[in-house]
Order: structure tokens, then C-alpha cells, then sequence
């Protein structure tokens, strides 16, 4: 019997307790607004309180792991830019940074700062959409709007230094593609002036707001426990206290030069998830600042591709030098080759650790390659998370487990 | 680092003897192999062992190896927040042999099994619920054995006559490129086309 039914021995029954009270079933997505993209969640609700969450994933698979195994290993590059694909670039970081451990190439200084530079951009992209669409989702129209001019203005400076605003392939192994004009650092630098500023209206919308807060304090609780049967990293393992932050426990790239703080929350719950992720833009914005800087330095300057097999030669040289352009031709038709071996390459992405890893036989293509999304495993806990909270909660909780499909789905 | 994965290694090794098959350190990771299945038991020492602590579980994959006779590869990853190190578990299964699933110890390997089963077609011992997690609903195959075809069997599209999607086998209408970079120099193993005349003379 639906609720829809108006028989009048339907009430009857139910006063006379003859008639069963049962769980209703939702479909929830995925075509919801607050779904994040193509989540498909089963919800078996016992009136406004879940019951059990059943996600249903894999709208948005599109093999890539199975893609990548005919293709080269510079052919793969772009792929990882379609997972997480609001912060684009650190993924490519964790691609590229397994083929160095694998040959064993040594990154130049320029590279490193550019690269660390625009992994934090991305960090600030992603929280940005984070923070602001998770308000969306608990009723504030506002933020989206805000944030967004700024997600606008860290394209644009994607496009500058790579010509794309969102599918970058910048992050090239052994280097970055194309050296930052000078003009654009300057740019950089003055955004981060100005940012803080936008900080500041976005807090003053949401941190102390009544309905914001009713919307997200005691959500959502994780515990250290939980971090650990569930796999949580980044932010949702920080939330709960735990100062968990792959920069800083095993830094890659030139990240341990670099003077930043871990914040961490004290209740586990979406709100602290919140703060934490507007400090740890905070955060970022001080590490560009230190990256900008080091750029400068005579240290700082440089080649950006760590010239060899893996990369291009300098155009110049192909005009003059047989070898150079015999070797440019080979590197984008048959690639380079990878020594035999395995390895799994982590870094933290906005969302948590994201890794790769890559099984190689000898060949210019990757024998296995498998890409560790943090959001999998975080989606994976929404069960749990969300039992026994109501189905208004259900938005806030994939809003605050921050899923992007391309990286769950793959 | 290396030597503080050497000395785990020998930790682990000699307090499980009969667990680990064989200990690995690469490129400054530790890899363990073990039988499949001692894989609940191993994996329950490295998370409750005061030394390991390895209570998060990062991934689980699996390689395809055809030809082998043990044909796939289960990879474990960890990870221990407490004391900073990884180690990789890898255990070496036929294809028809059964794994047993760990999810009574990691809870988080729920899904990561299940997309295993579903990519390779590996079956998990006592997993609560082992349903195909990313393919579509009422797909064949395993994708990522190495024998299925990058294009799959089937494609949909939408049938204007009939008014729904339809599955259909797939047509290409130019084939699936796989470029051969196999230089005749270095010790290509075929004949290139034009070349059977020459071997004659």
C-alpha cells in the first residue's frame, strides 16, 4: 500500500494496528541537483530517517584504466585530467611523479616550484566548488555565485600557462610543458593580494550562519576509528584531528622547503570539514605566495623539462641538430620506454590521497595501471555515515564527502 | 627509509614465518608475498602488530598475466598513519581459485573487492555483497582481463522505431588502432608483409 492511498480501511487498519508501517524505497539521483554529478543513491527511509544508502556508481565509467594499457605513457597524461576533474592538475602530478620514481629522473628546480604553484591552484579550485556548492546544498544561493568569479580568474591562469582552461597536460614527466611568462607570475601575485579579501565575504556569509551551522554541526561525525576502517584521507581524515597531510609526512616534489600549517577540526563534523578547507586555502594561498617568491630567486630559474629521453627537445635545437628532431619524432610516435618494475605514487589531491599505480614491463605502454581516488573510498562510507541521519542530511553528507565522479567512476 | 623498511621486513618475517612468502624492497617500497589463503591472516597481523600498524587499507587491484598458470595478481596497498610507511601485499591466484575477501578486517575493502570481481572476474570468499560495482547493469565480461577488447562486444544507442536504448554489437567503421612499434632491428619476432620472399630465397 502507497501513500497515495486514500482507502478508508487503510486508516482503519493502521489504528487497529493490523495494517504493517513499512520503509519507503527512494531513488535518489541521478539526475539530483545534489548529487554531485551521476550518483545514483537507493535510500530505504523509515519516514524522514535513512535507514540504508545504497550508492549505485559507475554512470560515469569510462575504462580508462583499460584505455590506458594501448596507449603510451605521454598519451595517458590527458586521462588523468578527466578524473578529478576540478583540480586537474594533481592528478597529472601523481602520473607523472610515478614514471620519474620509475627512471629515475631528477625534476629542475623551476619545474618543482611551478608545479607546486599550481597544485595549490587547484587545491583552491577545488575547495572553492566544494565549500560553495556544499552551501548550495543546504540553502545558500549566494556563495556559488562569489566563489566562482574566483574559480574564473584561477582558469584563466591555467590558460595562460598551458592554453586550456580545465583538461590542462601541463604536468609533463620531468617537468612542466611550457615555462611561465614572467607577466603571469606577477598576476598570480596579485591575486593572491586580493583573494584573502573574498575569503573574508565567504566567511562572513557562511561561518557564524545560523542556518549553515543548524544545517552542519554534529552531521556527519567521523571518528579516528572510522578513518581507519574506512580509509579516509585527506580532508575527511583532518576534520577529525588527525593531522594526516601527505605534503608534510611524505613530501614529494619540493613541498618540505615550504612553511605551511595542517589544520585540523575538532568534532569530525561538517562544519569543522568546513573551516578546514577555508584555513587550508588560507594555507595555499601562503604557499603560492613562498612558490612566487622562490621563482624569483636565481635558484628559481632555469629549464622547467628535465631534458633527456623522456621529454622534448628545446625547438632551437631541432632546426640545427639530426638527433634532436629524429628524437622529437620518436618521443611523440612510438614514446619513451619505461624500465620494467612497479611502483605506487601518492599525492594529496584536494580530496585526499590520490595515487597511482603503475606496473610496467619494459614497453613504451603501461602494463597495469590503476588510479586510487580518494572519493571511492569516502563514497564507499556514505553508508554508514548516513544511517540514521534524515534524508535533508543525505545532501549535506555527499556535499561534505566533496565526489567528483570522474575520479570515482574512472 | 630503506633501512627502516629492511628493518620492518625482518620484523614482519620473523614473527610470521609461515605467512610471508617472500619479502621485496623496490624503489623504497616493501612488497610482501604471501599464499592466497594466508591473506586474512597476514593482513590481520600488519594491522593489529604494535610494530606494523597498517589499519588503513589503500587499494586493492589486481594484475591479469594470461598465459601464466597463476594467472592474476592481488595486490594489497597500506598505509600506517602512526608509524608512516606503506607496504604492498601480493598474492598470486589461478583463475579459477577463490580469494578470501578481508573485509571483516578493513571494511573499506568492500568496494574495492567488488571492483575487482567486476574487472577481472575474481570471486571473494565471505564478501557480504559481491555485485559488479562499475560496469553497467547486466554487463558480460571482465574488462580489464587482458583478453577482452578495448571496444567491448556491445554498443547503445537510442532506437527511434522501437523508443528505447538498444544494445547492439559493436560496429567500427575503421578498425581499432593498435600501431606496432616493434623496430624489424631489434629482434622482431614476425615477418613483415613482403618480407616471406626473401626468408625463401
Amino acid at each position: 500500500m502507497m501513500d497515495g492511498d486514500l482507502s478508508p480501511r487503510g486508516y482503519e487498519d493502521a489504528l487497529t494496528g493490523e495494517q504493517k508501517i513499512r520503509n519507503f524505497n527512494i531513488n535518489f539521483g541521478p539526475q539530483h541537483p545534489a548529487a554531485h554529478g551521476v550518483l545514483r543513491l537507493v535510500l530505504e527511509l523509515d519516514g524522514e530517517i535513512v535507514e540504508r544508502c545504497d550508492p549505485h556508481i559507475g554512470l560515469l565509467h569510462r575504462g580508462t584504466e583499460k584505455l590506458m594499457e594501448s596507449r603510451t605513457y605521454l598519451q595517458n597524461l590527458p586521462y588523468l585530467d578527466r578524473l578529478d576533474y576540478v583540480s586537474p592538475m594533481n592528478q597529472e602530478h601523481a602520473w607523472c611523479l610515478a614514471i620519474e620514481r620509475l627512471t629515475g629522473t631528477e625534476v629542475p628546480r623551476r619545474a618543482q616550484l611551478v608545479r607546486v604553484l599550481y597544485s595549490e591552484i587547484g587545491r583552491i579550485l577545488s575547495h572553492i566548488l566544494n565549500i560553495t556548492t556544499q552551501a548550495m546544498d543546504v540553502g545558500a544561493l549566494t556563495p556559488p555565485l562569489w566563489g566562482f568569479e574566483e574559480r574564473e580568474k584561477l582558469m584563466v591562469f591555467y590558460e595562460r600557462a598551458c592554453g586550456a582552461r580545465l583538461h590542462a597536460a601541463y604536468f609533463r614527466p620531468g617537468g612542466v610543458h611550457q615555462d611561465l611568462p614572467p607577466d603571469l607570475i606577477d598576476d598570480i601575485e596579485a591575486w593572491c593580494e586580493d583573494f584573502p579579501r573574498v575569503m573574508a565575504d565567504i566567511d562572513g556569509l557562511l561561518t557564524e550562519n545560523r542556518i549553515f551551522k543548524q544545517r552542519n554541526v554534529n552531521i556527519a561525525v567521523v571518528s579516528e576509528e572510522e578513518i581507519m576502517e574506512w580509509g579516509f584521507s585527506g580532508v575527511m581524515a583532518r576534520g577529525s584531528g588527525l593531522a594526516w597531510d601527505l605534503r608534510r609526512a611524505q613530501p614529494y616534489e619540493c613541498y618540505d622547503e615550504f612553511d605551511f600549517l595542517i589544520p585540523t577540526g575538532k568534532n569530525g563534523d561538517c562544519y569543522d570539514r568546513y573551516l578546514v578547507r577555508m584555513e587550508e586555502m588560507r594555507q595555499s594561498v601562503s604557499i603560492m605566495k613562498q612558490a612566487i617568491a622562490k621563482l624569483r630567486e636565481p635558484e628559481g630559474q632555469g629549464d622547467v623539462l628535465a631534458r633527456g629521453k623522456l621529454t622534448p627537445p628545446k625547438r632551437g635545437d631541432m632546426k640545427t641538430s639530426m638527433e634532436s628532431l629524429i628524437h622529437h619524432f620518436k618521443l611523440y610516435t612510438e614514446g619513451f620506454h619505461v624500465p620494467a618494475g612497479e611502483v605506487y605514487a601518492a599525492v594529496e589531491a584536494p580530496k585526499g590521497e590520490f595515487g597511482v599505480y603503475m606496473v610496467s614491463d619494459g614497453t613504451n605502454k603501461p602494463y597495469r595501471a590503476k588510479l586510487r581516488a580518494p572519493g571511492y573510498l569516502h563514497l564507499q562510507a556514505m553508508d554508514h555515515i548516513a544511517k540514521g541521519h534524515q534524508l535533508a542530511d543525505v545532501a549535506a553528507i555527499i556535499g561534505t564527502l566533496d565526489v567528483v565522479f570522474g575520479e570515482i567512476d574512472r | 627509509m630503506t633501512e627502516q623498511l629492511q628493518e620492518l621486513a625482518a620484523h614482519i618475517e620473523l614473527r610470521q614465518p609461515e605467512l610471508v612468502s617472500s619479502t621485496a624492497i623496490t624503489l623504497d617500497e616493501l612488497t610482501i608475498e604471501a599464499v592466497s589463503s594466508d591473506i586474512p591472516a597476514l593482513i590481520e597481523f600488519l594491522k593489529s602488530d604494535e610494530q606494523c600498524r597498517f589499519a588503513s587499507l589503500v587499494d586493492i587491484t589486481a594484475i591479469d598475466y594470461p598465459g601464466d598458470e597463476r594467472r592474476f595478481c592481488v595486490v594489497y596497498h597500506f598505509l600506517s598513519m602512526y608509524r608512516n610507511q606503506r607496504i604492498r601485499v601480493k598474492t598470486y591466484v589461478r583463475e579459477e581459485e577463490i580469494v578470501p575477501s578481508i573485509t571483516d578486517i578493513h571494511p573499506s575493502a568492500n568496494w574495492f573487492e567488488r571492483e575487482v570481481f567486476d574487472m577481472f572476474g575474481i570471486l571473494f570468499s565471505g564478501h557480504p555483497d559481491l555485485r559488479r560495482i562499475l560496469t553497467d547493469y547486466g554487463f558480460r565480461g571482465y574488462p580489464l582481463r587482458k583478453d577482452f577488447p578495448t571496444t567491448g562486444y556491445t554498443e547503445v544507442r537510442y532506437d527511434e522505431v522501437q523508443k528505447r536504448v538498444v544494445y547492439e554489437p559493436v560496429s567500427l567503421t575503421q578498425e581499432y588502432r593498435q600501431f606496432d612499434f616493434m623496430s624489424p632491428w631489434e629482434g622482431a619476432e614476425y615477418v613483415l608483409p613482403g618480407d616471406e620472399k626473401g626468408e625463401k630465397a
